[in-house]
């Protein structure tokens, strides 16, 4: 979809700040009714104010009404709606067009930041973290890591998102585009295979402790065990089996 | 354990609790980041670090998709990072142990987003209409209420845990009957088969992501035997 976008409109550097802020908190509403719905009006809620009346006047009203309806998106990319939503409703867009672009754009915020986040970043930088971990790392280390990286990624995507919106408006959508949304998980899963491969063992020696001979014992079952549960993935959720063995072990040692 | 030990925990619980979902997702909530944590609290990091780990590898398991139920980790690794740290060195059964009451805190804590979830939407419903009138004084009010309960529901089942579990964690392991050596071992293999199971969930699409696993494991079993 392509729209010619209007001049930018002029927004004071406090609320873009605010709106930025207020996006670490989008989810805090989170409902089984409007999901993410409320808390995308409570993020806008600042730049509302900016429309003609102001605070509390019709069209404030109307807007904080309108974009505090049912929507769906990754936290971290619902600043690209946040920001593209501002926009529109600072140019005064029809508000059917505005209710149209917000259904539509639902679906593949969720579906590129899943992707991207939950099953390629998040276990990126977790898998680093077990790497310094194993390579024998101080808890400062490894923490410190972790968190650099891992939010490193997470606050300049949520920063991207919500400029990326503002400057677009209801044009947004090709920037969906972008490689780093596109092929992002992608190269992110070879390294992550590869990181995997090199700390896994490692982190699992420390965890173990001494002695070569029960490192060694320790991964061979782990291998054949990673390649049952491959094999049976769809039939079990593998917290749940480290509950039932966890709980069976527990009880094997009390009553031995 | 006292209520007033467990209370500086169970603030702890109560703010990584808030970070796994409501504010600011930062991943504090982490079990690597939250067990050490815990740990730290009770003044032994590496025992929370350790208790760390294990979660780490488990919680890979867990993608938090949309509106999928799922374990919650961060009061649960408090759980877990301060019982672990709170057993004498050396006891065989103080890792196994704390483990399991970490997974039973996870599993009940995820329960309680549920309700959580569903309690703040039954309040949405009695300001529907003041939410479509525009009102900001109800979007506001329900988002903060949203907020502040979520604080208190991982403040609650920190304290919950910690008081049940813990004087429980400690009874197990003076009786515990299995060989410290094995104890861990058997807590390595179950963690490392989720870890594993989990990433090849995650990654198996990944064109030639074998070979990269496979190169990986050769660059780690050469530094493992030159070390």
């Amino acid at each position: 979809m392509t729209t010619a976008v209007k001049p930018m409109p002029r927004v004071p550097m406090l609320v873009k700040v605010t709106l930025y802020l207020r996006l670490l908190a989008v989810q805090g509403s989170w409902n089984y009714e409007s999901l993410m719905g409320t808390g995308i009006g409570f993020t806008m809620e600042p730049a509302l104010r900016l429309l003609p009346g102001g605070r509390g006047g019709a069209q404030y009203r109307s807007a904080l009404a309108r974009q505090s309806r049912y929507f769906n998106a990754h936290p971290y990319l619902a600043g690209i709606a946040v920001g593209a939503l501002v926009r529109a409703e600072l140019d005064g867009e029809d508000p059917a067009r505005i209710e149209r672009f917000r259904t539509a754009l639902a679906g593949p915020l969720g579906s590129v930041g899943d992707r991207l986040v939950w099953a390629s970043w998040l276990p990126f930088c977790s898998l680093i973290a077990l790497g310094v971990y194993g390579s024998g790392g101080s808890a400062f280390a490894v923490v410190g890591t972790f968190l650099l990286l891992y939010n490193a990624g997470h606050l300049l995507l949520r920063a991207w998102g919500l400029r990326l919106g503002f400057r677009r408006g209801l044009a947004v959508s090709s920037g969906l585009g972008n490689p780093v949304l596109r092929q992002g998980p992608q190269y992110i899963g070879s390294a992550a295979a590869l990181i995997a491969g090199t700390t896994l063992p490692m982190a699992l020696g420390r965890i173990v402790g001494p002695g070569r001979a029960v490192a060694g014992g320790v991964i061979v079952a782990s291998l054949i065990g990673i390649l049952v549960l491959a094999r049976f993935r769809e039939h079990a959720e593998g917290w749940r089996i480290a509950l039932g063995v966890m709980s069976l072990f527990v009880l094997y040692s009390v009553v031995r | 354990m006292s209520l007033l030990d467990a209370l500086p925990l169970a603030l702890l619980g109560a703010l990584l609790g808030l970070d796994v979902v409501s504010f600011p997702q930062a991943m504090v909530s982490r079990p690597i980041v939250a067990s050490t944590l815990a740990g730290a609290f009770i003044g032994n990091a590496g025992a929370g670090l350790l208790m760390g780990a294990v979660l780490e590898l488990i919680a890979l398991d867990t993608l938090p998709f949309g509106a999928s139920r799922y374990p919650e980790w961060g009061s649960a690794a408090v759980v877990g990072g301060a019982l672990n740290a709170m057993q004498e060195p050396g006891m065989g059964g103080a890792l196994p142990t704390s483990l399991l009451a970490a997974l039973l805190t996870a599993s009940v804590s995820g329960w309680s987003m549920v309700v959580l979830r569903k309690a703040i939407g039954s309040q949405l419903a009695g300001v529907r209409d003041d939410i479509e009138d525009g009102s900001r004084r109800a979007l506001v009010s329900l988002h903060l209420t949203g907020m502040s309960l979520d604080l208190l529901r991982g403040a609650l089942v920190t304290l919950t845990a910690m008081l049940i579990l813990g004087p429980l964690v400690h009874a197990i392991v003076a009786v515990w009957g299995t060989e410290a050596g094995l104890s861990r071992s058997v807590v390595v293999v179950s963690a490392s088969i989720v870890a594993g199971g989990a990433l090849w969930k995650v990654f198996h699409s990944v064109p030639r992501v074998l070979w990269f696993f496979v190169g990986g494991l050769v660059i780690s079993l050469g530094v493992m035997v030159l070390r």
